[in-house]
């Protein structure tokens, strides 16, 4: 289902744009804010975290961000109440990103349910790797539902393969080492990485880490198909106003 | 990733895929290590030559007449180089660091021990060091950041979160994934993602085989129970280690802050306050709400001012093989008076959880019983805490002139 809306949407334009926000972040009303604006600037699908203490894999900004929106009174309940009020009223794509503990709390056959429930199409949790996800990966499967999977710059080929086979929806590709929000060089080792994720995998490839702008994404054009913004939206939210997340994006993009 | 470290229901490796490379090379040289008698041979003569050890296991037969019960043996982990038996794993993953050919090593660290120990190794092996401390222990134990720096290694103050050692943990975990090709991540406890748990209780397993080979010497029999406290679990699993297989009670204390009921504790096994959860790469009791989300932790020591437990001894306690007492701030600072008094040993704070526990049984149980207690570490490291739950005029007096002299 994710796959189809993603094949179709390119051919309307080859290179898709997925955002990411920390839910309550700074507030569940300026999060809606900001998905308005996102949606109006021509983002493609979002990334809606649920905040946990203790994000392994994100860099100063999310981090923050996770932990404010907790101090803030942010619950899975919530979330998951917001988000569903998210896809009901606008017409892309939504998927949970959080840490392994939240699914597994809520329970992960429940966790599914209500992904499914209120109409998000997948879940990306970066603390769960295959060997450890079976459960989790067969609750959203028997929801219809993506459990995105990841690649990073130093998964073999072998394991490239093996994680495609269970891949549905997109695969997430690390765009390099490290946390979320630092930069990214984009370099021919990122060509040639990009082309063995190509190889190893049928389902389109979304790239994040370290974008920033519309070199980055001119870059990426006819290399992978999604091409993911997290940190750098948080920044410009920070630095210049919620309002200003609709220019930011418009700017990334091919002029119309 | 094959044999992912499952203890019953408790342990695995949850990690992120940048890193599943760094584990797959760290569980092939820890395979190897232990499958070579020569590396075991090589790390107990580096920890004789460098560290030691043995450590001494002390008949305490002040406390032993002043509880009028069992026989009290104290194994001296104080007594190890650099104060604590952190070093016992440090210098062994140090070990393995230079066997993977790796330059730079980082850590977490809480009470400050762990860092220092692994400053020190890093010192003596030649690799860069970075350890990460929550700002808060830093506050809590600024000597031991003072003997870091001077031993080379970087201190880096963290900010986020709750500022004490989970928080250091994530951090260190961050710095990994950016720099694993030329780093080794030396985890200080017998938790985290498989290889962890089950490599520093290999490490620390030295603590309890000496102390089984002195107490069959000295007594000609084993002890009735064995006491240690737990943080995250290294120090336990290490006493433990050496009596799994005997008719043993095996007993760890865990810090009950300001009492179970205030809510203020590090209580994950002996109270019904924590549950199962996923976090820091690995499954186990955790202190959290229902959402998920990790509570504040509270103990007068650092040390053992944790949210997890390692997965082995969550196992032990789910399946019975262990039992997991705590122990109040009150008790420790009591039992740790006690000790200094009668037997002339400063314990750390972390330690004396462990002296606590086994004081509050001690009485009950027969002459010709006998229990062990790990004293895991020093206490004079914990001079400012220590002098302040004391209430010491005399120190305040002193500290008071000293600040005076630097505003000077």
């Amino acid at each position: 289902m994710l796959e189809t809306y993603i094949r179709n949407r390119q051919k309307k334009k080859n290179l898709l744009l997925m955002t990411h926000i920390v839910m309550g972040y700074p507030s569940f009303d300026a999060c809606h804010d900001i998905i308005d604006q996102m949606v109006a600037a021509g983002v493609d699908l979002m990334e809606l975290q649920i905040p946990f203490s203790e994000p392994m894999a994100d860099g100063p900004v999310i981090l923050r961000a996770n932990q404010t929106a907790l101090e803030r009174g942010a619950t899975v309940v919530k979330c998951m109440a917001f988000a569903k009020e998210m896809a009901a009223r606008y017409p892309i794509p939504f998927l949970f990103m959080t840490y392994a503990n939240i699914p597994y709390k809520f329970g992960m056959a429940a966790f599914a349910k209500a992904t499914a429930d209120i109409h998000l199409t997948g879940a990306i949790v970066p603390d769960m790797p295959m060997e450890e996800g079976t459960e989790y990966i067969q609750a959203m499967q028997e929801n219809l539902l993506s459990p995105i999977q990841m690649f990073s710059p130093s998964t073999s080929d072998v394991r490239m393969a093996q994680i495609a086979s269970i891949a549905s929806g997109f695969i997430y590709c690390l765009a390099r080492k490290g946390v979320t929000g630092a930069d990214t060089d984009f370099s021919d080792d990122l060509t040639q990485y990009l082309d063995r994720c190509r190889k190893a995998a049928s389902v389109p490839l979304a790239v994040g880490f370290g974008i920033h702008d519309k070199a980055d994404m001119d870059f990426l054009r006819g290399k992978a198909d999604i091409a993911v913004i997290g940190s750098q939206t948080i920044r410009v939210a920070e630095d210049h106003g919620v309002n200003s997340v609709r220019e930011f994006i418009q700017g990334l993009l091919p002029a119309a | 990733m094959k044999h992912r470290g499952y203890y019953g229901g408790f342990g695995g490796a949850f990690l992120p895929e940048i890193l599943i490379p760094t584990f797959d090379e760290l569980v092939s040289a820890f395979e190897s290590a232990k499958t070579d008698p020569g590396f075991r041979k090589q790390y107990e003569s580096l920890m004789a030559e460098y560290s030691g050890r043995p450590t001494p296991l002390t008949f305490a037969a002040n406390l032993t007449r002043h509880f009028g019960g069992a026989k009290i043996y104290i194994k001296r982990e104080d007594l190890n180089h650099t104060g604590a038996h952190k070093a016992n794993n440090v210098m062994g993953q140090g070990l393995l660091v230079k066997k993977m050919g790796k330059q730079r090593v980082i850590a977490e660290t809480g009470a400050g021990q762990h860092g220092v120990a692994c400053a020190t190794m890093a010192a003596r092996f030649g690799f860069d060091c970075t350890i990460y401390m929550g700002e808060k222990d830093v506050m809590r134990q600024r000597p031991n950041v003072f003997w870091m720096e001077q031993l080379g290694a970087t201190v880096v103050p963290v900010t986020d979160g709750t500022k004490i050692l989970k928080d250091a943990i994530n951090q260190a975990f961050r710095d990994w994934v950016t720099n694993m090709d030329t780093t080794h991540y030396v985890l200080g406890t017998a938790c985290g993602p498989h290889p962890f748990p089950e490599m520093v209780t290999w490490f620390q397993s030295i603590i309890g085989i000496e102390a089984r080979q002195q107490i069959m010497e000295r007594e000609g029999r084993l002890p009735d129970r064995v006491y240690a406290c737990v943080g995250g679990g290294s120090n336990a699993m290490g006493l433990f280690s050496g009596f799994m297989d005997d008719p043993v009670e095996l007993v760890g204390v865990e810090a009950g802050g300001k009492g179970i009921d205030s809510g203020f504790h590090a209580a994950r096994l002996s109270s019904a306050d924590a549950s199962y959860g996923i976090a820091q790469g690995y499954k186990t009791f955790f202190l959290q709400n229902d959402d998920g989300q990790m509570k504040e932790t509270h103990s007068i020591s650092a040390g053992l001012d944790y949210v997890g437990v390692s997965p082995i001894l969550a196992h032990m306690h789910e399946n019975k093989t262990a039992r997991f007492e705590s122990a109040t701030d009150a008790e420790v600072v009591n039992a740790l008076k006690l000790t200094m008094k009668t037997e002339g040993i400063i314990p750390a704070l972390e330690s004396a959880h462990a002296f606590a526990g086994a004081f509050r049984e001690a009485p009950a149980l027969l002459r010709d019983q006998i229990l062990i207690i790990n004293q895991s570490g020093r206490g004079d490291k914990d001079i400012f805490t220590i002098a302040d739950a004391l209430n010491d005029a005399d120190w305040k007096t002193f500290i008071q002139t000293k600040a005076a002299q630097y505003h000077a």
